[in-house]
């Protein structure tokens, strides 16, 4: 096999092998006898679990953890949405229990006003003292410098001058 | 010195205060959902095998009339350990009845945990599920709630007491949930 026979080969096994999901993906903390039959229901199973918080672990959502609480609120989100609840109110009967903590995306209230809008306003404040700079500085006027005085001048040159004599020695 | 020039320190030190206060808090203590509520419904079995008291159980009426302490706790919990001689100091506090919610453990071991350390609860309620638990916003053991006398739940710990946590806040609080 030529070189660059090898070389497409190798490059075509690195591609397949970068295309191909990661083992660590298809690992679920959802077990499969905690699934639903249903497989719409089931979809909404994850869709609820992956907003609610992980209280052990705390950044992950139930859906991820392999808590073992994490497990029970899992089957706990089937049972509730097998009984009749709507999305909603699975929501709310988890959040009854557990607080506003445990939803990932946090609610907006008066409460949460200052995380959901805290981050516009230190934009808002940043964009405001800009602004505030470039007004001044356009107002005041660019003031030339100062010529060279006589002295000035003489002790460039010599410093030129200087310069120039040590390049050309060799 | 302008005013303006004063902006970057005031924002700086308003950052570095919250971080401040932020390094002082606890992220892994979850303020319960339930303070103030009333103690949710339940009815658990008592500890089969165990004397007479114990296997009796309890339920959420049995938590109204005086001030109560339930505690969450488990064998193979081992801050459990940690704080079970501070529950057998407060057990022979007269203005307090300690109910014992065992969670997610097997009865010969709990029935052997209480053998070895003492037993400090006027009940002990099962919970192998830990389907109560969650009812009361349980995410670890242990925990231990104080619920006043019209049954509702006033305080929440999270983790083994300590002695100063029985000292200064535990027994304060119970003291004045009994004026």
């Amino acid at each position: 096999m030529k070189a660059t026979h090898r070389a497409v080969v190798l490059a075509a096994v690195l591609a397949v092998l970068a295309l191909a999901p990661a083992p660590g993906n298809r690992a679920l903390a959802v077990k499969p006898d905690e699934m639903l039959a249903d497989a719409a229901m089931e979809a909404r199973a994850r869709e609820i679990s992956k907003g609610l918080r992980c209280l052990v672990c705390q950044n992950q959502s139930i859906d991820d953890s392999d808590a073992e609480l994490a497990r029970d609120l899992r089957i706990l989100v089937r049972q509730r949405l097998k009984a009749g609840d709507s999305d909603e109110a699975v929501f709310r009967f988890v959040v009854d229990r557990y607080g506003d903590f445990v939803l990932l995306k946090p609610p907006m209230k008066p409460v949460t006003y200052i995380l959901w809008f805290g981050p516009l306003l230190i934009l808002l404040g940043a964009m405001a003292v800009l602004v505030f700079f470039f007004i001044r500085r356009r107002g005041t006027p660019i003031t030339a410098s100062p010529a060279l005085s006589e002295d000035d001048l003489a002790r460039l040159e010599a410093l030129l001058d200087g310069d120039r004599d040590e390049r050309e020695e060799p | 010195m302008r005013l303006v020039y004063i902006i970057p320190l005031a924002v700086f030190a308003t950052v570095a205060a919250a971080f401040g206060v932020g390094l002082t808090l606890k992220p892994n203590i979850v303020p319960s959902a339930l303070i103030d509520k009333p103690v949710p419904e339940f009815t658990l079995a008592g500890l089969p095998g165990a004397e007479v008291e114990l296997a009796e159980g309890f339920s959420s009426a049995d938590l109204r009339g005086r001030v109560s302490i339930v505690n969450v706790f488990a064998s193979w919990c081992f801050p459990c350990r940690i704080e079970h001689p501070l529950l057998m100091r407060l057990a022979r506090n007269p203005k307090v009845r300690i109910f014992g919610l065992n969670y997610k453990d097997r009865p010969e071991d709990a029935r052997a945990w209480l053998k070895e350390l003492g037993n400090p609860y006027h009940r002990i309620g099962v919970d192998r599920e830990g389907r109560i638990a969650i009812d009361w916003g349980v995410y670890g053991v242990p925990e231990t709630f104080i619920i006043d006398a019209g049954g509702r739940i006033r305080y929440k710990h999270v983790g083994p007491i300590t002695p100063s946590d029985l000292d200064e806040i535990i027994v304060p609080i119970i003291d004045r949930l009994s004026e």
